[in-house]
């Protein structure tokens, strides 16, 4: 066959629509089923996440003032481009162990998860907004509105359907967010950054970082200008330590996890109503 | 005489001082067929009878094509598949694909935009801004909305599993051809129920273009039949045993006359009937913008709109100065070629329709009422009506109690709001109403008294596929659009 020697690509991270290596210098490698070295992973810091906290605010404005029609139409599209990149998916998901079918599984639904998701850009507000009948002369209506900036700490198993619901519910919404993805098959999070980036959805809406969690999880919930946080981990003291510092700015915390992320379970738009907050309006009515 | 000769001056001449070139959009990519069959059962087939009636552009009386004409056997052939789809593919079919589906209608409505926005122009005289910025696009929407539905259902009625009905049977008007078709095929597809849609006879092309894109999008055979013809097809449609539901939109004489031939049958059915809005502007209006809504709420498609606001109510202590800035717009309303990108107003659907319109302008003159009338070149050939306004009118006035559906606007004066409220709720129509007025709370009390489906502040003519829309009293029954345009396709068990 061909003798022809083969690029290898580097992994970076995807922060504010750009592909940066991590500030820090650093990395960690990712191997294949057999031992054989994958990829250099960025291993992201302090740093990094900060500049994608300030990318994620600054693109909060735009994105949450977009129609929910028109993101729903986005996310739409990031599911076309997903289609269209099936197999690069699925031959980074084999080479890291999963089996061919089981492989073309995930991919599938994560696939559908993102038209799942884009379906209710338009219709979360229907079910979870009111017209309250008040007592006095007021037209009085209460609807959800994006919380803002989201961090998100994606699990290990699963990788990238899981990493999926969460980047779908979380910016249906018309949140930004900042998600790190599974520490061990962190690959396909950033072959899922590229069809991002090639959608339209702007740039900084998501922001994906590869690392450890250990060391990021602190900053993760400290910092000021995150307004809630999603950690779908189970390690409790990680927990606690998320609950003790997102007290710092009162920063929702959700630790909503699923044994198994392609369940029916994890689609539902409570998901999306985690990252909402309500505002109600009161209007007079008389002549 | 000398206030007379200001207002003048201050007029913008849009005729002789600023003359419009011509701004035609091309139709040259436009490809129809000399002759189209009945789309049922996935292909396009021939009618039983062999018979066949012209569609014309009526802005040049040209023949465009020839659309089959459904009969009986037809409408059972339609059904007959519609109902055998139902039960071999599109119940089987999990909700999620079914979605699906619908999502593919939507997008290759988007990526064929262009296309069915002139065609709907050339079949039905509309301006091409309106067909390609308001009909086609809402369409596409419509289709997108409703496919996210699909998997969703449990979640719109809380407590109830949300069943399809089976067989709907759709007969839609000419007024929005496509857009018509989308708010009764989108939902009901994504209900899980098949379909056979019935467009107007006059405006049979976007519906049978329609047709093509579901083939492209690949739906089973027979979810969706569009079968083309009159009043007997519609009729044979009603009629037929096999048909769960039926969802008309069109006059309120044929409403009433669906109604009680469904009587008696299990048959479920939503009327969406005609209107005669009332559109009433407050003392304390932003004037400019409120002449503008007025504008859009009357002359918006020729006035061939349901939810027209075709009366309007203005208070006496600024009725002259917003009659005078209507009369001053409408001047620069241009009526013409559909397809130029400037034109206002296009041409008048078909030849009856201009009749009656007509027919309603004499009886208005004949009842003592004062006529003004934008005075314009008309091209020579097609259906054209200059705009036109009446003032001097009551109540009682045939133009201000029947639906034009023309591009006739009743003026009327008031004092206070009870008496306004009053006289915008005396009609048995109920479907829209304007109000314009900067105060905020005059609108949430004014709107709260009309009797109407759809009360519009301070804008008029706006839709949204996540909006319901539909009427209350003789103006139907039943919303399309929304959260609420899932029910006439559901049982909730």
């Amino acid at each position: 066959m061909s003798n022809r020697v083969n690029i290898l690509k580097t992994y970076k991270l995807y922060i504010n629509g750009a592909f940066p290596r991590t500030e820090s210098g650093r990395y960690f490698i990712i191997k294949d089923k057999s031992g054989k070295q994958l990829a250099n992973m960025c291993r992201a810091s302090r740093k990094d996440f900060r500049n994608a906290v300030v990318a994620a605010r600054k693109a909060s404005d735009g994105w949450s003032s977009r129609s929910a029609y028109n993101r729903g139409q986005i996310l739409y599209r990031v599911g076309e481009l997903m289609e269209g990149r099936k197999e690069q998916f699925v031959d980074e998901l084999t080479a890291r162990g999963y089996s061919k079918s089981k492989a073309e599984k995930e991919v599938e639904a994560s696939i559908d998860r993102f038209i799942y998701y884009a379906g209710w850009s338009d219709k979360y507000q229907q079910i979870f907004g009111t017209v309250n009948p008040v007592a006095s002369s007021h037209f009085n209506f209460s609807m959800p509105e994006p919380t803002g900036v989201v961090a998100v700490i994606a699990p290990d198993d699963q990788p990238l359907i899981s990493l999926s619901t969460m980047i779908a519910s979380v910016i249906v919404g018309g949140n930004t967010g900042i998600f790190l993805s599974s520490e061990t098959q962190p690959i396909t999070a950033i072959t899922l950054a590229e069809v991002l980036n090639s959608s339209d959805v702007a740039a900084g809406v998501v922001n994906i970082l590869t690392g450890f969690k250990e060391e990021l999880i602190t900053h993760f919930s400290s910092h000021m200008d995150v307004n809630s946080i999603w950690y779908s981990g189970t390690d409790q003291n990680a927990k606690k330590t998320i609950q003790e510092k997102a007290s710092l700015n009162v920063k929702r915390t959700h630790f909503k996890n699923f044994i198994d992320w392609m369940s029916d379970d994890a689609e539902n738009p409570y998901l999306i109503l985690d990252f909402q907050e309500i505002k109600t309006t009161w209007h007079p009515v008389g002549i | 005489m000398i206030e007379e000769e200001k207002k003048h001056k201050a007029r913008l001449d849009f005729h002789s001082i600023w003359e419009y070139s011509p701004a035609p959009e091309s139709s040259d990519h436009i490809q129809l067929k000399e002759q189209y069959e009945l789309f049922i059962n996935g292909a396009f087939v021939a009618p039983e009878q062999g018979e066949y009636f012209d569609t014309i552009n009526p802005a040049k009386e040209e023949k465009l094509s020839s659309v089959a004409l459904a009969t009986e056997a037809d409408i059972d052939k339609a059904v007959k598949s519609a109902r055998n789809a139902y039960k071999k593919y599109w119940s089987k079919l999990s909700n999620r694909d079914r979605g699906k589906y619908i999502f593919r209608i939507a997008r290759l409505i988007q990526e064929r935009a262009r296309e069915f926005a002139v065609i709907e122009s050339l079949d039905g005289g509309k301006p091409i801004r309106e067909s390609r910025d308001v009909d086609i696009p809402l369409a596409a929407a419509h289709f997108f909305y409703y496919a996210g539905w699909a998997d969703k259902l449990k979640y719109a009625f809380p407590g109830r599993d949300p069943m399809p009905l089976g067989v709907a049977g759709q007969i839609i008007p000419w007024n929005f051809p496509l857009l018509m078709a989308a708010w009764k095929i989108a939902p009901a597809l994504a209900t899980g129920n098949t379909v056979v849609i019935k467009p107007a006879e006059t405006t049979p092309l976007t519906a049978l273009k329609l047709a093509e894109i579901i083939q492209e999008a690949d739906l089973p055979p027979g979810v969706v039949n569009i079968v083309t013809g009159a009043g007997k097809t519609g009729e044979a449609i009603v009629q037929h045993p096999d048909v769960n539901k039926i969802a008309f939109t069109g006059s309120t004489q044929v409403g009433k006359i669906i109604q009680k031939s469904l009587a008696g049958t299990d048959k479920k059915y939503s009327l969406e009937l005609g209107g005669k809005g009332a559109n009433i502007i407050y003392e304390d209006a932003a004037i400019d913008q409120a002449v503008e809504g007025i504008i859009n709420a009357i002359f918006f498609n020729q006035g061939h709109v349901c939810c027209a606001g075709s009366r309007l109510f203005v208070q006496e202590s600024v009725a002259d100065e917003v009659i005078s800035k209507l009369k001053d717009r409408m001047d620069t309303l241009i009526v013409g070629d559909p397809l130029d990108k400037n034109t206002d107003i296009g041409a008048i659907n078909s030849k009856a329709q201009l009749n009656k319109i007509n027919e309603l302008i004499e009886s208005g003159l004949n009842e003592g009422a004062e006529i003004y009338q934008l005075e314009c070149d008309l091209p020579g050939q097609g259906y054209w009506c200059r705009p036109t306004l009446f003032q001097e009118v009551s109540q009682s006035h045939r133009i201000v109690q029947e639906e034009i559906f023309g591009p006739v606007l009743t003026i009327q004066t008031f004092r206070t709001p009870e008496e306004v409220i009053k006289k915008a709720n005396n009609t048995p129509y109920g479907l829209s109403g304007g109000l314009w007025t900067d105060k905020g709370s005059k609108i949430f009390q004014t709107g709260s008294k009309l009797r109407a489906g759809v009360v519009w502040s301070n804008t008029f003519n706006k839709f949204d596929a996540t909006s319901p829309f539909g009427g209350y009293k003789e103006s139907g029954m039943g919303r399309e659009g929304g959260l609420h345009g899932l029910l006439p396709y559901l049982e909730l068990q």
